[in-house]
């Protein structure tokens, strides 16, 4: 792993160091992937000793995991739950679906490329991730944090405009709050 | 002048303590309860983490003044009580250089008014971000309140009425004259401020405010980075402030930081491992708990104060 320490001041290692260690999940439950949650923060494989903790709301959170597939209808909830995160925010995406479309690839209601709608920092893949594979993936994005290449928010706000007109191609009824951060 | 210089040195290492104290005993809770529940869990500098993550991640919501003052006026309480609070017994070499600070002028009348003060400030900022969790959350928080505070009233009323003082330097001094802890002399009193006290710290069952899977984090859960991280740091401020008026009430005060430090600690694991095998309580439930046995003991022991 080569690290960027050389080019980073020292106040932004140290918040990079502080980010990477405390990384408060939102769960966004959809599809199968919910499952593997629970089992990734309970005893047999404890995320928290890695100082991932759930929050409870958007505005408290990290971390967006996006568990599985996703309808257009669920979609719409998702963006909305994004774009209430504070920056710096993180996306992990769970699973074939997210990044393919999976076994729902042929669906005529769900997304088949996340990437398009939301940036997303790191892929898990397999249908369902294990724990052991959730928490490698943790790994990969605390290495990405350390690093400083992790800028999804900036990414999202640079590209506005394409990742809009993504979302209101499948989002047929787009009455969504603008969000000015 | 410098005179004045040191007492507000004084008052900042106060802080300072007070705040390393509430944050690491918050840690060593959350890593002793990863132990009880067979994981490894976080370092208990977890929470030191957290808040550095928090106060660097960027805030770009605006919720109104009220919202935007709340955390502000959550820590400044904070503060502010605890310069009334004698961290150590007046007399002792630390107390005399570090810890004086204004105990000498507070008395637990005061007290008591001002310790709602962050929950009031807390009360408003939620009620401003409009989000119903907080509402509800906000109206369990002062529900649980009501229920608690009587206890503990009837605790500290039974102490005033038999010394005759409202002084909490005049109870610690009448704890070291006589040799014997308040915790056996007013044994009643002692148990109903205990009680009263799983209810102040909101660890299960009596986390009914923040409730994370029902209510999202409660009154809380508009707020985000810094906001939510001047939060912690107020509400770990106000759990050594609580957990020291009890030393200083019950436990016979304390002569070294040391001391005080067993003493908190053993006093702060009271709650915490009551919450390790409870689940939580509706708040008609946990109303009930504290007007029932917890009330009773607290009269009886006013009634022995009296007579």
């Amino acid at each position: 792993m080569e690290t960027k320490k050389d080019s980073q001041t020292i106040a932004e290692y140290i918040k990079n160091w502080s980010r990477k260690h405390s990384l408060f999940v939102m769960a966004y439950g959809t599809g199968c992937g919910a499952i593997e949650i629970p089992a990734t923060m309970t005893s047999r494989y404890d995320a928290e000793r890695l100082g991932i903790r759930g929050a409870a709301t958007p505005r408290q959170a990290d971390v967006l995991l996006i568990t599985g597939y996703l309808a257009t209808k669920t979609l719409k909830r998702v963006i909305r739950v994004y774009e209430q995160m504070q920056d710096p925010k993180y996306v992990i995406a769970f699973g074939s679906c997210t990044i393919n479309g999976g076994m729902y690839y042929d669906s005529y209601n769900t997304i088949n490329v996340l990437e398009k709608y939301i940036p997303v920092d790191v892929y898990i893949n397999g249908c369902m991730p294990r724990p052991e594979a959730v928490i490698a993936g943790f790994k990969q994005l605390q290495d990405k944090i350390a690093r400083g290449d992790a800028d999804n928010g900036t990414r999202y706000k640079e590209n506005l405009d394409w990742y809009r007109a993504n979302q209101q191609q499948v989002i047929k009824n787009w009455r969504m709050p603008d969000y000015n951060w | 002048m410098e005179g004045l210089a040191i007492k507000i040195l004084g008052a900042v290492i106060t802080t300072i303590v007070a705040f390393a104290v509430g944050m690491t005993y918050g840690g060593i809770t959350r890593k002793l309860t990863a132990r009880v529940q067979n994981r490894v869990g976080p370092t208990i500098f977890q929470n030191f983490i957290d808040l550095l993550k928090l106060q660097s991640k960027k805030t770009n919501i605006y919720h109104g003044v009220m919202g935007h003052f709340a955390p502000m006026w959550i820590i400044t309480a904070a503060i502010t009580v605890l310069m009334f609070i004698p961290v150590l017994h007046p007399g002792t070499a630390w107390y005399n250089s570090w810890f004086p600070n204004l105990s000498f002028h507070g008395d637990l009348i005061f007290l008591l008014y001002m310790m709602v003060f962050g929950s009031l400030g807390m009360a408003l900022g939620a009620g401003q971000t409009g989000n119903p969790n907080s509402a509800i959350g906000v109206t369990r928080g002062l529900s649980q309140m009501v229920g608690f505070e009587i206890p503990f009233v009837l605790a500290l009323v039974a102490l005033m009425v038999q010394y005759q003082t409202t002084s909490i330097q005049d109870i610690m001094t009448v704890q070291r004259e006589s040799g014997v802890w308040m915790m056996f002399s007013n044994p009643f009193s002692f148990l109903a401020a205990l009680f009263a006290s799983l209810g102040m710290f909101r660890y299960s069952p009596f986390d009914i405010v923040g409730a994370p899977a029902e209510l999202a984090s409660g009154p809380v859960s508009e707020f985000g980075g810094k906001y939510l991280g001047t939060m912690m740091s107020g509400g770990s401020i106000f759990a050594f402030i609580k957990l020291t008026l009890y030393v200083d009430l019950f436990l016979g005060g304390a002569y070294s930081i040391p001391e005080l430090l067993i003493k908190t600690f053993a006093l702060y694991m009271i709650p915490v491992f009551y919450g390790w095998v409870n689940p939580r309580y509706r708040t008609e439930q946990a109303i009930r708990y504290f007007w029932g046995w917890p009330t009773a003991l607290g009269v009886i022991g006013l009634l022995i104060a009296i007579f």
